[in-house]
């Protein structure tokens, strides 16, 4: 089966195992019902240690499926009417982020993602979801006028960070991040952010300045990625599973240190294996917020947004450790 | 204690015992007397080049500098007030090791944060203003270098003065994880803010603003400055090479490869950033009127 993966190999064994032996029993004059329910009940176990029990290192996995659910899936269930609006209006259309208007159960909204690709063709063309300066600012282009016409904004953060490259250094990335950074801060309307998959530091960063931000269960939001920060830590890549813990970058860490407002429960296993159900699980708490923040006006969104990311951050006063070394 | 202390104190500092040079000290440039330039090669008096503000004497090549040099260099004299001096990083992550490097790098520098900020004044402006120093922890930022720099802001807007930074980083401090990847967003909306309020900003972007730095407030300036062949990028070279397999130039992300595409106002020699900043804030200077 495409996307298992090496942690839930005991549950997808035992599964393979009480199906065939199912499949044995429907041939064959034996009796096997007993041993099929003690199995079946060995499994629903098995899944509850193995699914509530996910490693940092085992959701970074299924962040990276190929076939985990993108903006563009999450769009088809969750949107009517999606017209996608294409360019920055300056330089090109970068595919790596996609974006447009849409309805949300009824109310006009703009929603904003980065798109990867599900296979090598799909993944050229989208650049990996790597978006360069223009992808950025395509999407500011987009908040602002989602801006003027009073749309709230829905932004799906699905990336392993800004393109670094050659182009990309020329045509100010760094200037592009920056810039959203500062003018997502400003918008009068409502930003709901939701990382799907990877939120890769600033080029993830880059479409999360919002009033709340959520994440999928299995999404990961980091500075640098686990293998850059073995590389850096212990000189060796092949550390990433330590530096997947020692990071923090999983939704449950990221809830507690007061980066994220809330975890989406993922299907069990993961998005992948019921998008239509993950859907439904995102659409009850974008409801849900939506409804919240449409009571408040333009300055106080402004302000809800400031003091949301104006809080973070962990430090302290040399006077207040005298004593304590 | 001020960070002035700190100082003069590390200038004071007398040796606890007798040195003996050896013999490659003896064949080679004496340190802390002569200095090399690295670009030109050429010789010349410690003491010279830091009259110079540390600018080569014969090719201009700029070398580094730290935050209380810059503030004894831009910053009028006597005017400057340090805030939030006695902010310190904890250990949010409980990553390892990362409270034995910040005790290093605190004796190393004798700054407690690879930021510095206070209200000063600069050729008789009255401004906030926050210089970051790369060797305290490369300048990366983390909780309090973002907290600082937030602080800064908030001040100038309340005492409705103009923001200056000096940038010097990195980028964003791994070692606080998502924390510090969540300064680039608070540093920026206090930049918002204070922008909205009329707030004038002015980055001056040196050797090297990297990486999360160069991707939040030291792009968000009203004018965005850089000394002559500072380092700015916001992907690593090696990273980009790797990435695209493509010869880059040799230029590649240094002030002068922003300014050739669009990416900076200016770029000004350290011998006259006082005047030309000068100007700016002259000309921000209200009620200026017909003649």
């Amino acid at each position: 089966m495409i996307g298992e993966l090496e942690f839930e190999r005991p549950v997808v064994e035992l599964r393979k195992k009480i199906s065939e032996l199912k499949e044995f029993t429907k041939n064959a004059d034996v009796d096997l019902s007993s041993e099929i329910k003690k199995l079946e009940g060995r499994l629903e176990k098995l899944e509850q240690d193995i699914y509530e029990n996910i490693k940092p290192w085992d959701r970074v996995q299924i962040a990276r499926l190929a076939n985990r659910p993108t903006t563009l899936d999450y769009i088809s269930f969750l949107f009517e009417d999606f017209f996608e609006c294409h360019g920055d209006r300056t330089f090109a259309d970068d595919e790596a982020i996609v974006g447009g208007i849409a309805k949300f159960k009824g109310l006009p909204v703009t929603v904003i993602g980065h798109q990867r690709g599900k296979d090598t063709k799909e993944n050229i063309r989208r650049n990996f979801g790597m978006p360069h300066p223009e992808g950025y600012r395509k999407a500011l282009r987009l908040m602002k006028q989602a801006d003027k016409f009073n749309r709230p904004i829905i932004c799906f953060i699905d990336t392993k960070g800004a393109y670094p490259g050659k182009a990309a250094e020329e045509r100010g990335q760094s200037e592009a991040i920056a810039r959203n950074l500062f003018e997502m801060a400003g918008l009068k309307v409502p930003v709901i952010c939701i990382v799907i998959g990877e939120g890769g530091s600033g080029g993830a960063l880059a479409l999360g300045v919002g009033n709340r931000i959520y994440m999928l269960e299995n999404s990961t939001y980091s500075v640098i990625s686990p293998e850059g920060a073995a590389a850096i830590l212990w000189k060796d890549a092949s550390f990433a599973k330590n530096a997947a813990e020692t990071m923090k970058i999983t939704a449950p860490d990221l809830k507690e240190l007061g980066v994220i407002d809330d975890i989406i429960p993922e299907i069990k296993g993961g998005a992948h294996k019921d998008v239509q159900k993950q859907a439904e699980e995102i659409e009850k708490i974008l409801s849900a917020s939506l409804q919240q923040l449409l009571k408040l006006s333009g300055d106080e969104l402004i302000s809800d947004r400031y003091n949301r990311f104006r809080s973070i951050g962990e430090f302290a006063l040399i006077n207040d450790l005298i004593g304590v070394k | 204690m001020a960070l002035k202390d700190l100082f003069t104190k590390n200038q004071t500092k007398k040796k606890k015992y007798a040195t003996i040079p050896t013999e490659a000290a003896k064949s080679d440039v004496p340190e802390g007397i002569m200095t090399k330039c690295p670009t030109c090669k050429k010789i010349m008096y410690s003491k010279e080049l830091s009259k110079n503000l540390m600018v080569c004497l014969h090719c201009g090549h700029h070398f580094p500098m730290n935050a209380k040099e810059r503030i004894d260099s831009f910053i009028d004299e006597g005017s400057f007030e340090e805030i939030n001096e006695n902010m310190i990083s904890k250990n949010p992550l409980n990553f390892p090791d990362y409270l034995e490097k910040l005790e290093k790098d605190r004796q190393k520098s004798q700054l407690n944060e690879a930021v510095v900020t206070g209200i000063g004044s600069l050729g008789g402006h009255k401004l906030v203003v926050a210089i970051m120093d790369s060797s305290f922890r490369m300048g990366s930022m983390g909780s309090v270098v973002g907290e600082k720099i937030t602080l800064a802001i908030e001040k100038a807007d309340e005492l409705g003065v103009p923001f200056v930074i000096f940038t010097a980083s990195g980028g964003a401090r791994m070692q606080e994880g998502a924390l510090s990847l969540m300064q680039m967003a608070k540093t920026s909306v206090a930049l918002k803010k204070f922008s909205d309020n009329g707030g004038l900003i002015i980055s001056i972007m040196t050797h090297p603003t990297t990486g999360g730095v160069s991707a939040s407030f030291a792009s968000l300036g009203d004018y965005n400055l850089a000394e002559p062949g500072a380092l700015i990028a916001f992907a690593g070279r090696r990273v980009i090479e790797q990435s695209i397999r493509e010869e880059l130039p040799e230029d590649f992300q240094t002030a002068e490869f922003l300014l050739k595409h669009g990416q900076l106002d200016a770029i000004i020699s350290r011998l006259d950033m006082v005047e030309k900043i000068s100007t700016i804030l002259d000309i921000h200077q209200p009620g200026g009127e017909l003649a």
